[in-house]
């Protein structure tokens, strides 16, 4: 199982006749990814790595069947091929390009509140389901199925945090990046809930930076709402306030967004942070014990009815887990191939 | 990017929002002919981007022709938190019966534009949300349909309690969240807007933040720019489309990707080390981008060791690695670069580095824990 996106999931690249769309519509494919057609405008009838371009999104969903969307459009087209994406009619767009006015994007939220769309990003590097499903230009062999789930709003930092866990031996189901900038489609709680939903996913890593509340919402969240192991980790500690640390979002502003309020929210919801990515393999495998003998224990008392009915299918699915956690040792030094 | 107080009056100006007559000067002699030419108190005001001006006696008051020369010739080349004063602004002094504030800026949480307003102008308006927030009134305006009428009016109901001038005040909010929106604005601010003793509300200071996004279709205010009040190094990198930012430690960086650059100054410090910069170079990996970060950092004297961190994803390692043989090569670097590169042709990276003689890592701890040894070493 996994979260977004799947087997199931038939993509359309918007830009694909671009130098990213047609380098990234080739690697989804590469990962077994359905990409059933690409769109530029005027380029409708030709191809690209043998995918079918159409001349516009209805176009192309109306002939393949596409359920996503996935934007590499230059930013100056790129909020109006978000719009194009949602009255087409898919159900997921995700937007890869950087540098969409934030003004236009809080405009492109209200459009599509109450609507039967989710939008991932911008500036985000998308998302992969491992072993199903690859949306974006997250690289492919970085990633291991298992149970842990990745969110993050960052491209390489995420990647250095997964190669951890998959080095460690820990796998994952979904991992996404949600986006650097100030007004996103998707938020950590949304994907928390996600996570927390999804049985496949026994703790999830998430990954914040400086700037706005959103990691503090997401430790509101997780303590409230989630039963699973929460691991965190925030960037931006030494970034001094006032300046846009790369992201348009990465910037402490009136005195909010610094890493130091984040730490704190993170840690009083029982989330521990991480001072560096490479030790959040450690403990994600300290939180999947603890969880699992604390799940135990609730099993064993009938007073903890309730929490115990939860517990049930996770404490199965992790003994499943067992081999394909050691099987992982062995590709550690899988380095040389990563993409 | 910011633009100045006079630029953003201008805009303003342009827009019917009442402000007191100015004009910008960078020489005494102009300034002063701007005093006599108003023939009336005046106002002079340091035109750099920086908060808390006044605290630094970067504005003044200046009664006649006379006080406007002195207080010009001591504005005029003044150190304001480390920017130099190159311009003032010279308004006319107005008389001030009370003092309110008006912001818009983007709201992350609810994804709008929201509008604030509040009694207690004149002060840092962070000071009131902390001290006073029943003084301050929010509203967040649908992105969509924009601000209505009696939306305006009830904002402006919250400064004032003269009809007139809350009319007044709804015609200025309404107007300043039209520049918010023409201008691509990720804040506007008036602080304060006044009221006289005839009763008229005007606009005595301006704020303007514009969202960099936006620029690309904003070519009047992309030409306000001002690079003499950036940091040399920053309007560099930014030309170069690298994300950097200075910082006062000594151990350069060069990642790639905003969030694993803040990752390793965080590990930096983490370990004992200090920072001197972040750095960005961005998904596309031009050797030539890497070359010119290496210039930038190696200009700054703090710096006594580089480290490198690449995780290779878009980012090929090989691409990275031909950037910083050709800057070793072209640059002669005399303190120790630390490098480590993992990811898309990873091998291919190691054998172009064989040609010069650097130090390398094989992950984010190794690197950050010697660059900061390299750095002790060279002191």
């Amino acid at each position: 199982m996994s979260i977004l996106i799947n087997k199931s999931t038939k993509v359309v690249v918007q830009g694909i006749t671009g130098r990213d769309g047609s380098f990234h519509a080739e690697q989804m494919k590469k990962y077994g990814t359905n990409v059933v057609g690409g769109v530029t405008p005027g380029k409708g009838g030709t191809t690209v790595a043998g995918i079918p371009v159409f001349n516009s999104v209805s176009e192309a969903v109306k002939k393949t069947k596409a359920n996503t969307s996935v934007i590499y459009v230059p930013p100056a087209f790129a909020v109006d091929a978000i719009y194009e994406a949602v009255d087409a009619g898919v159900k997921l767009v995700i937007c890869i390009t950087e540098g969409l006015p934030a003004n236009d994007m809080m405009k492109v939220y209200d459009y599509i509140k109450g609507k039967d769309v989710r939008l991932v990003g911008p500036n985000c590097p998308g998302l992969i389901s491992v072993d199903q499903c690859k949306v974006g230009i997250m690289p492919g062999s970085i990633v291991k199925k298992g149970s842990v789930g990745v969110v993050s709003r960052s491209g390489t930092l995420t990647y250095e945090a997964i190669w951890a866990l998959t080095s460690a031996g820990i796998g994952q189901t979904t991992c996404i990046g949600i986006g650097g900038d100030q007004i996103i489609g998707t938020n950590f709680i949304d994907v928390l809930g996600m996570f927390e939903a999804d049985p496949a996913t026994k703790a999830v890593v998430m990954i914040g930076e400086i700037g706005g509340t959103d990691e503090e919402e997401a430790a509101k969240f997780v303590k409230k709402n989630m039963t699973k192991p929460v691991v965190g980790f925030i960037a931006g500690r030494t970034a001094p306030p006032g300046k846009r640390m790369g992201h348009a979002g990465a910037i402490i502003s009136g005195g909010t967004g610094t890493a130091e309020d984040k730490v704190a929210a993170l840690e009083k919801a029982g989330i521990p942070v991480a001072a560096s990515p490479t030790m959040i393999p450690a403990m994600i495998k300290e939180k999947m014990a603890a969880a699992k003998k604390g799940k135990k224990a609730e099993k064993k008392s009938p007073a903890k009815g309730a929490k115990a009915k939860k517990a049930k299918k996770p404490a199965k699915k992790a003994a499943a887990k067992k081999p394909s956690a050691k099987k992982t040792k062995k590709s550690g030094k899988a380095g040389s191939k990563k993409k | 990017m910011k633009v100045h107080e006079y630029q953003a009056k201008t805009i303003f100006e342009k827009a019917g929002i009442p402000v007191p007559p100015g004009g910008v000067a960078e020489t005494v002699a102009d300034a002063v002919a701007l005093a006599e030419q108003y023939a009336r108190p005046v106002m002079v005001k340091s035109q750099v981007h920086v908060g808390g001006r006044g605290k630094a006696g970067g504005v003044k008051y200046a009664e006649n022709v006379e006080a406007a020369r002195v207080w010009a010739q001591k504005i005029l080349g003044m150190d304001i938190k480390g920017l130099t004063v190159k311009k003032v602004l010279v308004t006319e002094a107005v008389d001030i019966v009370s003092e309110s504030y008006v912001g818009i800026v983007i709201d992350r949480a609810s994804k709008k534009p929201v509008i604030m307003v509040s009694p207690a102008g004149g002060i840092d308006i962070e000071e009131v949300a902390a001290k006073t927030p029943e003084k301050i009134m929010k509203y967040a305006v649908n992105p969509t349909h924009g601000l209505r009428g009696f939306e305006a009016w009830q904002l402006a109901a919250f400064l004032y309690r003269d009809p007139k001038q809350i009319r007044q005040a709804a015609d200025i909010i309404q107007k300043l969240y039209g520049i918010y929106w023409a201008v691509d604005a990720s804040l506007v601010e008036i602080n304060p807007l006044i009221t006289t003793p005839d009763g008229k509300v005007v606009a005595i200071d301006a704020k303007l933040n514009i969202d960099d996004n936006g620029l690309y279709r904003q070519r009047e205010i992309a030409g306000m720019r001002d690079l003499d009040s950036e940091d040399a190094s920053e309007v560099e990198a930014r030309e170069a489309d690298l994300s950097f930012v200075n910082l006062t430690g000594h151990i350069g960086c060069i990642v790639n990707g905003a969030g694993l650059a803040m990752a390793t100054m965080d590990l930096v410090k983490h370990y004992g080390g200090d920072p001197a910069n972040f750095l960005d170079i961005g998904g596309s990996s031009n050797p030539q981008k890497v070359l010119t970060a290496m210039r930038i950092i190696l200009r700054d004297k703090n710096v006594r060791s580089i480290l490198i961190n690449i995780f290779g994803g878009i980012t090929r390692c090989d691409d990275v690695a031909n950037g910083i043989v050709m800057a070793y090569e072209e640059l002669k670097p005399e303190i120790p670069i630390v490098v480590r590169l993992t990811g898309t042709n990873e091998d291919k990276a190691k054998q172009i580095l064989k040609k010069v003689n650097l130090e390398s890592a094989d992950t984010l701890d190794n690197v950050v824990k010697k660059a900061i040894k390299l750095a002790e070493v060279v002191v």
